[in-house]
């Protein structure tokens, strides 16, 4: 579904990605972890186009991204992306928010916009929302629209960067449970995230980064009962060990 | 002296109320294609493709260099000189303020639109909404909410600026004053009576922009 084959990418002098390779599976869900600053954002930042890279592929569903022949406006259309700060578009209600790339992108009619909107509202827990301004809910209510609003491209894969990393802790749990829902319905995920416990949970695979390197790449429960690196157990005991 | 005769103001009204409309017809169309054209002078600044943004901070950094009054004589010569005809001091002097005001609103739209976070357009991108659909639907709406008190005290300035196209002579509110006043031998009351007007727009123009940022503020 998505490939990454040797990818580097520089900021002037400095390298942010050193010849990263990974694919996800359709139905796959892979969490990326990492400290901060390891180009764990920046790799799927790229995966969509949003971050241009120097060397290397990406394809997503066979279509290269880095190549210019590329509509990356409508490969964009069908990965759904999330983001740390929600980025819902303050000026426009919720059931707007989720239906404008719908209606422009897509050209869906507005009633089948609104319908797939309040469907997929419902499938968050927000139906009866539709009408407030993103200012008006709360960060973990903002995060689920958020969630619509990508799912209702119909993607065939769903990138999230850190999407609980805003959220006070007692709404994380509402924006992961989504998550959860979603993983087991067989969306293809890639997911940066510190929510070890729901990596354990759904992820299929766990992919550590440390100074823009894939450092590892294993099965779920063979990178927390059994990981390689010291880097990998020296974080891992950092972030579960309180 | 001593004997005032502000009948001189009524007995004009009509001649005042023609200058006036000329007056505010400079500062509407100066605004409006101030505003058009510097919306798109702002977004050609900051396009990654050089040539664009290279043209465009030239052309900011030329008109706003230069004083208003040396545009407007400039444009009063040059307009016709291109166009190969007379075209009057209306026509000229329009072109000329709305050009000079481009460079001003340029650089007020070009802070607007970089108040809005990055992430904003990132979102839009992502969401497979091209260029132009992100900065139309999602990012320039932002910020001309955040820009409409500034855009209007612009606006408020630009009013008392028109005032100078009497360099080239054209019947403006100040203008058709003068004249009255000269001929009548009125200067006191109808300099008297230009300023109150003056006054009166611009100060309930001001309270109403602050009105309007204290109501944007809640």
């Amino acid at each position: 579904m998505i490939s990454f084959d040797n990818v580097n990418k520089f900021y002037g002098d400095f390298q942010v990605l050193r010849d990263c390779s990974t694919h996800v599976k359709a139905k796959e869900v892979v969490v990326v972890c990492g400290p901060s600053g390891s180009g764990k954002s920046t790799l799927i930042k790229c995966a969509n186009g949003l971050e241009p890279f120097q060397s290397g592929t990406i394809t997503v569903n066979d279509v290269s991204v880095g190549d210019k022949n590329t509509n990356l406006n409508q490969l964009r259309s069908r990965i759904g992306m999330v983001f740390q700060n929600f980025e819902l578009f303050p000026h426009l209600s919720v059931l707007q928010n989720i239906c404008i790339a719908q209606e422009m992108v897509l050209k869906r009619s507005k009633q089948e916009s609104t319908e797939r909107a309040f469907a997929l509202l419902e499938r968050v827990g927000l139906s009866n929302q539709a009408e407030k301004f993103p200012a008006q809910l709360s960060g973990g209510q903002q995060q689920r629209v958020a969630i619509a609003r990508g799912l209702a491209m119909d993607p065939v894969v769903m990138l999230f960067d850190e999407p609980t990393s805003a959220l006070d802790p007692e709404m994380i749990n509402e924006v992961l449970d989504v998550m959860v829902k979603l993983a087991q319905e067989g969306m293809t995920m890639m997911v940066v995230t510190h929510e070890m416990g729901f990596a354990k949970r759904v992820a299929d695979r766990v992919i550590f980064m440390d100074q823009g390197q894939i450092v590892e790449d294993e099965k779920t429960d063979v990178f927390f009962s059994n990981p390689k690196s010291d880097r990998a157990k020296d974080f891992l005991s950092k972030i579960l060990n309180h | 002296m001593g004997d005032f005769d502000f009948s001189v103001i009524f007995d004009n009204l009509p001649f005042l109320f023609k200058g006036m409309q000329t007056t505010l017809l400079l500062t509407a169309v100066a605004m409006f294609g101030g505003i058009v054209l510097g919306t798109l002078l702002a977004l050609a600044r900051m396009s990654s493709i050089t040539v664009l943004s290279v043209v465009a901070t030239s052309y900011i950094n030329f008109f706003r260099s230069l004083p208003l009054i040396l545009v407007i004589f400039w444009f009063y010569f040059l307009v016709p000189l291109a166009l190969g005809r007379p075209v009057g001091g209306l026509y000229s002097v329009l072109v000329a303020f709305t050009l000079f005001e481009a460079a001003y609103y340029a650089e007020i739209i070009r802070a607007g639109i970089s108040s809005v976070r990055s992430g904003q357009a990132a979102a839009a991108r992502a969401l497979g909404m091209s260029y132009t659909q992100s900065m139309r639907f999602i990012v320039l709406p932002q910020a001309f909410r955040a820009m409409i008190p500034i855009l209007l005290t612009q606006g408020i300035v630009l009013f008392q600026d028109t005032s100078l196209v009497y360099v080239v002579g054209l019947k403006d509110f100040l203008v058709s004053a003068e004249l009255i006043a000269n001929r009548e031998q009125r200067l006191i009351e109808m300099f008297s009576f230009v300023a109150l007007v003056y006054l009166a727009i611009c100060f309930s123009a001001s309270q109403g922009v602050k009105f309007l940022e204290r109501r944007m503020k809640r």
